[in-house]
């Protein structure tokens, strides 16, 4: 705001190096230069890495492989954002993914039924299968929302609970066996194309887009900004903090829902230990990637959409360096102490007074 | 200047309540442990009654002898959460020390008197950098803690995917031994460990200075500081103590399974956690103890056998019925709590 306040401005070169500082201060800023960064590396070490060809009419190409690789992690994500944005945590989302998973192929059925050519026979509609598995994946995270809200359990071990119990209620679900998903219908939901782009890339759409009208067009994002700030305040200021707590989680809970059932599509099968396993991890890195501080208030969707792509991006590069997959693990976990250390207070202080405290007149 | 001020005006009027509703009443912070003790009755005497041959003395000796590593990790946790923080990384560390053993003394040749003293030392470094990263950089405990478990599974995995089984003599041994105890029942060289560890963070919790701060800190970390009790440098040191203890689990897990793996204790953060809560610590930190704790890890060990004993519900069940049994006394806490701010 502030920025090159108090000095000359001199000509076109000032206005455009402020409109650059302006933009370098914007929450986007840096999540953005990081997978701008990520993806010019893989440029320089394949050339290739931004071609895209039409096969089949379906645009291929490492680019459109990472937003779709990216999909169940980035709708993950925007729930997650709002869930941090109240000063709240949600480390279930990994074992809801395997619940949702669980759900929709225990529906569908796991048998191979082949009768006069057919094989394409599911228990139940698809539709139901899909609603079923969205509504207990909802019912998920009404219950965390519950627990944090109404009865007042610190988030973590609310959503902790579930986050152990909530694999073995998939292996309950799937009576402990990995169910194979042989309904082709259902693929489309993962491994669809609509208009020469996959089908996951219009539900993170979808799913963005109700979030940004819900947050931005609305009050609601305000309220959710002041709860994270101060739950007791914003209720003196007539804010219904618990309901809006309690419907933030259900959402999360929905968003895990929706990206069970895409990761459930894309392996064509439902796996209650291994179905989304350390996505909580990485929900987490994308939205603290992505600007939005842990200490609650201010949140940037579009900053954890960016975040979660920068994971996959990362995620890519270490496959393609021809680094062991086990090292991303590693990579992420410090990551993560990094990126908190960095977004600390008392960092944020010492670097403020460095270049001249504008970060802490901020 | 608001906070130190908001206890002393709580303070008498509770003070009042509690004297004029019930003078000669249990101590109400003593109340969640006699309810852990009695639920642990209950279920060893309802297991008693449901089968034939769990009522001995050797079943309630395996309960030891089988959760023996559990025991130590939540004592070490409980240190942390007496003091109002969370670590979330017990169960990793716990792997990444039966990983890095197997994989020095098996893959390497190392002797074990060298291996166990450096795994320990591991663990209480890792915690250490995990407490300096909470206190100095003021981050969130389970942020830290939970970066943490999975760097510390990340690590496991760098070692080696797959399981590493150790056959060294020294390990085996240990693993074999047995001794003897009342009436033809034995205890395993585990149980020994974790019944010193006991012993000594009794001592720890109630007879040293360390030990008074962390209650302290937990009661109030402002006033604690306004005391001039040394916080930086005690919680530093819980979450060094909690990776000393869940490296020791490690050493103790190592002699029980024989092997390292990348996967073992999977979940145990919530087992330690959930012993500790059942045991009676409050989860806002500056009330619990150790001995209840080890009840709660009774209590864990009496469900598992129990459903070992039915026989048709799968190991799944041990960690749902867990999950509710921490909601239940998560529950009852907050009831607590209402009841008191009330008062």
């Amino acid at each position: 705001m502030n920025a090159g306040a108090g000095r000359p401005a001199e000509g076109g070169v000032a206005a455009a190096a402020q409109a650059m500082r302006a933009f370098t201060r914007r929450r986007i800023f840096w999540p953005l230069a990081t997978l701008v960064l990520l993806l010019l590396f893989n440029l320089i070490s394949n050339p290739h890495f931004f071609s895209i060809t039409i096969r089949d009419g379906h645009l291929y190409g490492s680019l459109v492989d990472i937003l779709n690789r990216a999909a169940p992690l980035m709708i993950i994500s925007m729930g997650l954002t709002l869930v941090i944005a109240t000063h709240g945590i949600d480390v279930s989302v990994g074992a809801v993914v395997a619940i949702s998973a669980a759900v929709a192929a225990t529906l569908i059925g796991g048998q191979l039924v082949i009768s006069g050519g057919m094989q394409d026979v599911s228990r139940y509609p698809l539709p139901l299968v899909i609603l079923a598995a969205l509504a207990v994946a909802a019912l998920c995270g009404m219950w965390n929302g519950l627990l944090v809200s109404y009865v007042g359990m610190q988030p973590i071990i609310a959503t902790l609970i579930l986050m152990v119990t909530g694999r073995g209620v998939a292996q309950l679900i799937t009576s402990g066996q990995i169910i194979t998903i042989y309904y082709s219908p259902f693929y489309f939901v993962g491994n669809g194309w609509v208009l020469g782009l996959p089908f996951s890339f219009f539900l993170v759409g979808a799913v963005l887009a109700a979030v940004l009208v819900l947050a931005r067009r609305t009050a609601l994002g305000l309220f959710i900004e002041a709860v994270g700030v101060n739950p007791v305040a914003s209720r003196f200021a007539g804010v219904r903090a618990r309901s809006i707590t309690f419907w933030v989680y259900a959402l999360c809970g929905f968003c895990a829902g929706i990206a069970g059932l895409i990761v459930s599509s894309n392996v064509k099968s439902a796996d209650g230990n291994n179905a989304g396993l350390l996505f909580e991890l990485d929900a987490i890195l994308a939205v603290v990637l992505g600007g939005t501080s842990l200490a609650g208030g201010r949140f940037s969707v579009v900053g954890s959409l960016v975040g979660a792509l920068v994971i996959q991006a990362l995620t890519t590069t270490i496959y393609a360096a021809g680094v062991p997959p086990e090292v991303t693990l590693v990579v992420k976990a410090l990551v993560v102490f990094a990126v908190s250390i960095l977004q600390s207070d008392r960092v944020r202080n010492r670097l403020g007074a460095l270049v001249g405290n504008e970060e802490v007149a901020r | 200047m608001r906070n130190p001020a908001a206890p002393s005006l709580a303070a008498p009027a509770s003070a009042a309540g509690g004297a004029r509703r019930a003078p000669r009443r249990l101590d109400p912070r003593h109340l969640p442990l006699v309810v852990t003790i009695a639920l642990f009755l209950l279920m060893f005497g309802a297991g008693s009654v449901a089968f034939d041959g769990f009522f001995s003395l050797q079943v309630f000796l395996n309960l030891f002898v089988d959760n023996a590593f559990l025991a130590i990790t939540a004592i070490g946790m409980t240190f942390v959460i007496v003091s109002g923080g969370i670590d979330l990384s017990v169960g990793s560390v716990i792997a990444l020390t039966t990983m890095v053993s197997a994989a020095l003394v098996e893959q390497h040749g190392w002797s074990p008197a060298v291996v166990i003293p450096l795994v320990l030392c591991l663990g209480a470094v890792f915690g250490f950098t995990m407490g300096v990263v909470i206190q100095y950089f003021e981050i969130q405990a389970f942020i830290v803690t939970l970066a943490g478990m999975f760097l510390a599974r990340g690590l496991c995995y760098l070692i080696s995917i797959n399981s590493i089984t150790i056959s060294d003599p020294f390990y085996t041994h240990v693993s074999m031994l047995r001794i003897p105890f009342l009436f033809d029942t034995s205890i395993s060289f585990n149980v020994v460990i974790a019944l010193v560890v006991l012993a000594a963070a009794v001592y720890l919790a109630h007879y040293t200075r360390f030990g008074r701060t962390v209650y302290a800190i937990g009661g109030s970390e402002q006033s604690a500081l306004l005391m001039g009790l040394p916080v930086p440098r005690t919680k530093v040191l819980i979450y060094t103590l909690s990776g000393f203890c869940s490296a020791l689990a490690g050493v103790v897990f190592t002699f029980y399974m024989l092997s390292g793996y990348g996967l073992h204790a999977g979940g145990m953060e919530m087992d330690a956690i959930s012993a500790t809560v059942i045991g009676g610590t409050l989860l806002t930190g500056g009330s619990g103890n150790v001995v209840g704790t080890m009840f709660g890890v009774l209590i864990y060990g009496t469900i598992q056998t129990l459903i070992m004993f039915q026989g048709e519900l799968s190991s799944w069940w041990t960690k749902i019925v867990m999950g509710l049994l921490l909601l239940l006394f998560c529950l009852l806490q907050k009831a607590f709590e209402r009841r008191s701010a009330r008062a």
